[in-house]
């Protein structure tokens, strides 16, 4: 069995009065894409933010071996876990480069010479960042932000990336060149949970697959059994009867 | 009115602009990264002045005492937050973290002051006692209230006004003090006599201009920290700490406040109390920017500067209405002239 | 019955400070003014969420206007009284129109500035008397008696005081309180139900300010001699440190922070120096460390401690009054809302692309899409927060298009909001209250007087009956932020419904909602439907519309993909492709 990478055991989360996620537990092993399918408001993004620590939860959450209870943001950060947000979160007033650059920040701290050469591997995975490295990150198309906002969160170096609809509102075809850039970091050597509307092109590109209804975990397995699950075919993969 | 008259009045407004637009880049810069309205920021100038006019005096500067007060608190709230928390096996460490610097630094002025060093030499050390003041507020004062609405941290802001000008009260009296010029050399340029305390407060605040400009668009917590006053939440997701960020930002106020102090103390007389109005004309600056634009706060510092000298010549005591009252118009045309957007509490 | 008794405890001890020895009368005329100031102030930031360092600087204008005219023109002291709230009512209005429209932290920086150049213009306009101020202002009169001594003025001043307090209380619990409580949340929420915004700021930053002028009017009359000291921009911040350490969020935190700051300031200008050996307001560096503490560790005040000790207060019961009047509702079938060629961009960004449908009377429109596909967009565009680039949007023959919110609102529209927008520490009923805003039309001066009982009465009756209609008749005392994600959202239905809507606008009403509240959610909306009501929904949830529309318009990447009934879209295989993706 591979090494654990993340380990999440009955987390909830409230809003106030409201508790968005309750319970859920989940882990992802270390190399794999693990998704997270469900309907809108099933309490995934907020899923994804508790666990980055951008809000508040209870129950536990371990990284590498190590519980994160009580880390802020940064730190978690620092220690390897990175989430691209739905809304992306990028420098919109600054350039490409300079967003990539500061994507980088813990690692410049932590005295790592070797940014520039992340740098030009993220220009490689995107030829399409480098063509535009000197425009302002606000004047980029949707697919581009898309790019750059995986493009940042890369040259963190991360042990698992955490993305939240990275397919959202953008054309097919450019849907397709995100999935294919996401499957292809596998090999990276970097782990992703990855949160998706779209069920199908997620449970096809992932190991192992959650599905989250009404902020809790109804149905787990494989991803390949899932997608051929009679209960998600009906309420995610087409309208069924 | 002559020719002669206008050049020594376009003069004074320009070494007056030199100070109001340091002052402003450091408001919006505190702003923009902390959302802090930082009505302080003066009394980092009066400090300034009367910490270096104490040694010349040979005297050690009430300001280490401040110094050690204010890391005393910071370590007692850091001590009650790790007890809270059950980490006191942290706390050595965290003390020593807080303390050893004041601590040290003012060993070394208890050694230094009586010595009356030359004045460069004052300066650095009325620059290593002042400093580290601007992060110890940040601490103290609003660390604690990072999450809290923007009204909420003005009247903190207010508040540690109050606080400050107080002590600076307690520490230095309300004795008014001149610091000696850098340079007594004067200029004829035809009609027009420039003075060479002038030409150093012109050069250096332009070097500190150009070093800010260097820094903002050059190096990685340059970046860090317009990536914060751009978008907070995403600053957090690539690892930088607002409150890492906060304290880069104080501590940069508070260098720019001192500089500026001691750029003035050959010029003005300066009190304990005299900062705050100081501060709020490089605030009137500021808001010709909007608290946002670097340029056009430099550009409303212009403004303040030389309507301030031009006034002083007219209606010397209508000078501060005059340049205050202008904050009206100023305000009017950037309502017409911005996008409005609505704040959510 | 403790509050009440609280309340006597509190007039008593007001009534019985003239028997305590002179000093105590002084001090407590002073609390008396600086309470009236400092109450302005909790409307403005407690309450509004706005703030103001000019208190200091309205009640100097009241007390110079008056000094003045009594002065040098021998004018009558109830003269410069209506002259003094005028001047003071147009600087406050002058000043508000330049700020209020930016964001929150103009106002206070306009304020310093206007408070330092009035307390520069004191002291050395030569008529103003300078730094020594102007001497010898008559006392009042009445019927040509001269009326004096410090007893009478301490009577007077918290006769006007408390009648202030009453007052003040009294425009909170009315219609317009009720929007200007609302305007902490932002001002989108009461414009959707026809309050602008700006309209309300304005009136409570001008009333703040009144309360000054009226402090400063009785200031000079009491003292009879003003100097421009006491109206510097420290005693405006100070007034603002009242209402910190007393709770802005009450009324009733002005006249405790007055009161403590007041007391304090007096004992500590006599410790102080003595402690210290110079002369010197070393009081500022204790009232700094005390308001830093206070923000950091109670930020709701004094007050918000007292509160915690008294009993919650007695509901008010809600008793028979006649109905509000009503619209005439279009016969079903009959055009309701025409979305014609209706575009959107941004920058070069086109978010909706030349989209059209219709809704007509008495049916539900479902109007879904993907994330992204420009359905919240296509929801502000007829709600009126965006402008639109092109197109028109007619709502009942009438283009709403280019009208703001609250101007829709007026024209028959209502709507809910995605993320909650309910005021939390307000009830049920008052936050439903808030929906029937542009059925009255009690002004200020009426809610303050406490004219507005019978139509506030009609008001509380119909809220009441819209939250029986919607099944929350239990829930109308509640404290709205207590209540689950599925009450809230029917709380806001119950609010839209109280706006007595031509078409209900659902912005995502299942999102976040359980299957089971999904389920309640829907029956309420068929329930609605079959007595007539017309309801626009944009949602996600396919499985929550499908049982629950007439009709269904898809959206996807800005444009109309489709429009039909459900089990049209559900075999649209183009709808399919768009919803669910395909690689």
């Amino acid at each position: 069995m591979a090494e654990r990478l993340l380990t999440v055991r009955d987390l909830s989360v409230r809003y106030g009065k409201v508790e968005a996620v309750y319970g859920v537990s989940l882990s992802v092993e270390r190399g794999s894409i693990v998704s997270v399918i469900g309907p809108n408001g099933a309490g995934k993004s907020t899923l994804l933010n508790a666990l980055m620590g951008v809000l508040p939860s209870r129950g536990s959450v371990e990284f590498c071996g190590q519980d994160l209870a009580k880390i802020e943001v940064e730190q978690r950060v620092a220690r390897g876990l990175c989430l691209v947000p739905e809304t992306r979160q990028l420098f919109a007033q600054m350039s490409v480069a300079d967003n990539l650059e500061l994507g980088a920040f813990i690692r410049y701290r932590r005295g790592d010479k070797a940014i520039r050469q992340s740098l030009e591997n993220v220009y490689q995975l995107f030829p399409r960042l480098k063509e535009r490295h000197g425009q302002l990150a606000g004047s980029l198309s949707g697919g581009e932000r898309q790019m750059l906002a995986l493009g940042r969160a890369l040259m963190s170096q991360p042990t698992l990336l955490m993305l939240d609809e990275p397919s959202l509102g953008l054309a097919p075809l450019i849907v397709k060149e995100i999935l294919k850039n996401i499957s292809e970091l596998r090999s990276t050597g970097v782990s992703i949970l990855l949160i998706e509307q779209n069920a199908r092109a997620a449970l096809q590109i992932s190991d192992y697959g959650y599905v989250l209804e009404n902020g809790a975990v109804a149905m787990e397995g494989a991803s390949r059994e899932l997608a051929g699950n009679p209960r998600v075919i009906e309420s995610y993969l087409g309208f069924g009867g | 009115m002559d020719l002669s008259i206008i050049l020594i009045l376009a003069q004074d407004g320009l070494t007056n602009t030199a100070i109001y637009v340091l002052l402003a880049v450091a408001l919006i810069l505190v702003f923009g990264v902390t959302r802090i309205i930082y009505i302080p920021q003066g009394e980092f100038v009066s400090y300034g002045v009367l910490t270096l006019a104490s040694l010349q005096q040979g005297v050690v500067p009430g300001t280490v005492w401040l110094l050690l007060l204010m890391a005393a608190v910071a370590a007692l709230m850091e001590s009650v937050r790790l007890f809270s928390e059950g980490a006191l096996r942290d706390l050595p460490a965290a003390l020593a973290r807080i303390l050893l610097l004041p601590a040290a630094i003012a060993l070394l002025i208890h050694f230094c002051a009586p010595l009356r060093l030359p004045l460069g030499w004052q300066v650095l050390l009325t620059m290593l006692i002042v400093v580290p003041l601007g992060p110890l507020v940040y601490r103290v004062a609003f660390r604690p209230l990072a999450d809290a609405p923007v009204l909420v941290l003005l009247i903190a802001a207010v508040a540690v006004h109050f606080g400050l000008v107080g002590l600076g009260l307690l520490f230095f009296g309300a004795e008014g003090v001149r610091t000696p010029a850098f340079s007594s050399a004067q200029f004829s340029l035809g009609a027009l006599t420039v003075s060479g305390q002038s030409l150093w407060v012109y050069a250096t605040s332009l070097v500190a201009i150009g070093g800010l400009a260097w820094f903002f668009g050059r190096t990685m917590y340059g970046k860090a920290l317009r990536a914060v006053a751009f978008n907070r939440n995403g600053a957090r997701l690539v690892g930088i700490s607002p409150s890492m960020a906060g304290t880069l930002a104080f501590a940069l106020a508070a260098t720019i406040g001192c500089l500026s102090g001691v750029l003035i103390g050959p010029i003005t007389t300066v009190y304990y109390d005299s900062g705050f109005l100081i501060g709020l004309k490089g605030f009137v600056g500021a808001i010709v920017g909007g608290l946002a634009s670097f340029p056009l706060a430099a550009l409303g510092a212009l403004l303040v500067g030389l309507l301030e000298s031009f006034s002083s010549f007219w209606l010397s005591e209508y000078k501060d209405v005059i340049v205050f009252t202008m904050v009206i118009p100023v305000l009017l045309w950037r309502s017409l002239s911005s996008v409005h957007y609505e704040e959510e509490q | 019955m403790m509050r009440r008794g609280g309340l006597i405890l509190f007039l008593a001890l007001v009534a019985a400070v003239p028997l305590f020895p002179a000093f105590y009368l002084t001090m407590g005329s002073y609390i008396g003014l600086y309470s009236m100031a400092a109450l302005g102030l909790v409307l403005l930031t407690g309450v509004a969420g706005l703030t103001s360092f000019g208190q200091a600087a309205f009640m100097g204008l009241g007390a110079y206007t008056t000094a003045v005219l009594t002065t040098k023109l021998a004018c009558s002291p109830w003269l410069t009284l209506l002259i003094a709230l005028a001047l003071t009512l147009a600087v406050a209005c002058l000043l508000g129109a330049i700020t209020l429209r930016m964001g929150g932290h103009y106002l206070p920086l306009a304020t310093i500035s206007w408070g330092i150049s009035l307390y520069f213009l004191f002291g050395t306009i030569p008529a103003l008397g300078g730094s020594s101020g102007i001497t010898d202002i008559k006392p009042l009169n009445l019927f040509g008696l001269e009326l004096r001594g410090e007893g009478f003025y301490y009577y007077l001043i918290w006769a006007v005081c408390l009648a202030s307090l009453w007052v003040t209380g009294n425009l909170l619990d009315s219609r317009e309180g009720r929007a200007i409580r609302a305007l902490k949340g932002g001002v989108s929420m009461p414009e959707a139900f026809g309050a602008g915004g700006l309209r309300l700021k304005n009136i409570v930053f001008v009333y703040s300010a009144l309360l000054a002028c009226l402090a400063g009017w009785l200031y000079a009359h009491m003292q009879r001699f003003v100097n421009p000291s006491p109206f510097g921009l420290n005693q405006g911040i100070e007034f603002l440190f009242m209402i910190t350490i007393g709770g802005s969020f009450s009324v009733w935190g002005a006249i405790i922070g007055a009161t403590v700051i007041t007391l304090l300031k007096t004992v500590l200008q006599g410790i102080l120096p003595t402690l210290i050996s110079h002369t010197g307001n070393y009081e500022i560096i204790v009232f700094g460390v005390i308001i830093v503490a206070v923000l950091q560790c109670m930020r709701g005040g004094i007050w918000e401690l007292i509160e915690r000790f008294l009993p919650p207060k007695a509901d008010k019961p809600i008793g028979q009054a006649s109905e509000l009047p009503a619209r005439v509702q279009p016969p079903r079938g009959a055009p309701l809302l025409r979305v014609e060629e209706v575009r959107k961009e941004f920058g070069g960004l086109v978010a909706v692309k030349n989209v059209s449908f219709q809704v007509a009377a008495g049916e539900i429109v479902g109007l879904i899409g993907p994330n992204g596909a420009g359905k919240s967009t296509m929801f502000n565009l007829i709600s009126g927060e965006l402008p639109r680039t092109s197109g028109a949007v007619l709502l009942a023959g009438e283009a709403i298009s280019g009208l703001k919110p609250a101007q829709i609102a007026r024209r028959g529209l209502s709507r809910t909001f995605q993320h909650v927008k309910l005021m939390p520490g307000m009830s049920v009923l008052e936050n439903v209250m808030l929906g029937a805003y542009l059925r009255t039309d009690d002004g200020v001066f009426a809610a303050g007087l406490r004219l507005n009982r019978a139509s506030d009465a009609r008001v509380a009756a119909e809220a009441a009956h819209q939250l029986r209609r919607v099944g929350l008749a239990d829930s109308i005392y509640a404290q709205a932020g207590n209540l689950s994600l599925g009450q809230q959202r029917i709380v806001e239905i119950a609010r839209a419904l109280c706006a007595d809507p031509l078409l209900l606008l659902l912005d995502e009403p299942a999102a976040g909602l359980r299957f089971q509240e999904k389920q309640e959610l829907a029956k309420l909306l068929n329930e609605l439907r079959d007595q007539g009501l017309s309801v626009l929904i944009v949602e996600h949830d396919m499985e929550f519309l499908m049982n629950l529309v007439d009709r269904i318009v898809v959206m996807e990447f800005g444009q109309k993909l489709a429009e039909g009934l459900p089990q049209e879209i559900r075999a649209n295989p183009e709808v399919l492709e768009a919803y669910l993706g395909g690689i």
